[in-house]
């Protein structure tokens, strides 16, 4: 029971921080490099540029549930576990998701480091 | 790509590397959350730990999104990987977990998968070139 919550939650996690990731990504592209606005016209223009783009919040509050499903994981399970299944396992959803929504060129060096870091996290949970 | 940028990367690390240890720590105390006691959660936020444990997630967010600003999604997300290995060490010699073999061979293909990205290009959207051109110019932009 204790292992079917911690990977229920890891599951959960995967699901909203992939959502949440692509999102803000898409968010901060749209915003442009940072330190460059940050140099040109300071701090406020980056909050109100960053806070001004609709997607930001929607990938915010995806990172919210994946947050609290996190927490949920570790009360279950161990920190050497649900943090790493969690987070790498969302590194793989992720680079299928970049190539799809974000379009970006997930060449073979990022397939081949999915796959090592994949193969990782499975030795990780045995 | 410049120093400062890999600050950032590496701020991206180690803030959620400890952010994630504060949390555990802090959530260990507070005990198993049940599905009949979700409250639980939502007072979580209450213990020092998982507080302490907040800001310094919400310092890896800033670093993370000013990252995510100047390169790619795929390229910014193996920065934390790292982190996994952090991770380990951190529940083998705080929390005193156990840590086997096969784990340490986990985290040692995750650090390989790692440096896989981390020697790639940071900007890959938009480009049509291959692999090798793709990280000329991208050195070119960056540099």
């Amino acid at each position: 029971m204790k292992d079917l919550y911690a990977w229920a939650a890891i599951g959960a996690v995967i699901l909203a921080s992939t959502a949440g990731d692509v999102l803000l990504s898409y968010s901060m592209k749209r915003v442009g490099d940072v330190s460059e606005l940050w140099k040109r016209r300071g701090m406020l223009a980056v909050l109100g540029r960053v806070l001004g783009t609709p997607t930001f919040a929607l990938g915010v509050a995806a990172m919210g549930v994946a947050f609290y499903s996190l927490l949920f994981g570790l009360s279950w399970g161990n920190l050497s576990l649900v943090v790493p299944a969690s987070a790498s396992l969302t590194f793989v959803a992720n680079a299928v998701a970049a190539s799809i929504f974000l379009h970006e060129r997930v060449g073979r060096r990022r397939w081949i480091a999915a796959l090592l870091v994949a193969g990782g996290v499975i030795l990780m949970a045995v | 790509m410049t120093f400062r940028k890999y600050l950032v990367l590496a701020g991206i690390t180690v803030f959620s590397t400890v952010g994630d240890s504060l949390l555990a720590r802090g959530m260990k105390e507070l005990g198993n959350v049940s599905l009949h006691n979700l409250s639980g959660l939502l007072l979580a936020v209450t213990n020092p730990w998982v507080t302490l444990g907040i800001l310094l997630l919400l310092a890896f967010f800033t670093c993370y999104m000013s990252a995510l600003s100047w390169a790619d999604l795929t390229y910014v997300l193996p920065a934390s990987s790292l982190g996994y290995v952090l991770v380990a060490l951190v529940a083998r010699f705080a929390f005193h977990e156990e840590i086997s073999v096969s784990r340490w061979l986990g985290i040692a293909m995750i650090a390989a998968g790692v440096g896989f990205v981390a020697a790639g290009p940071s900007v890959t959207h938009g480009h049509e070139h291959d692999n090798a051109a793709a990280e000329t110019v991208s050195h070119g932009v960056k540099s």
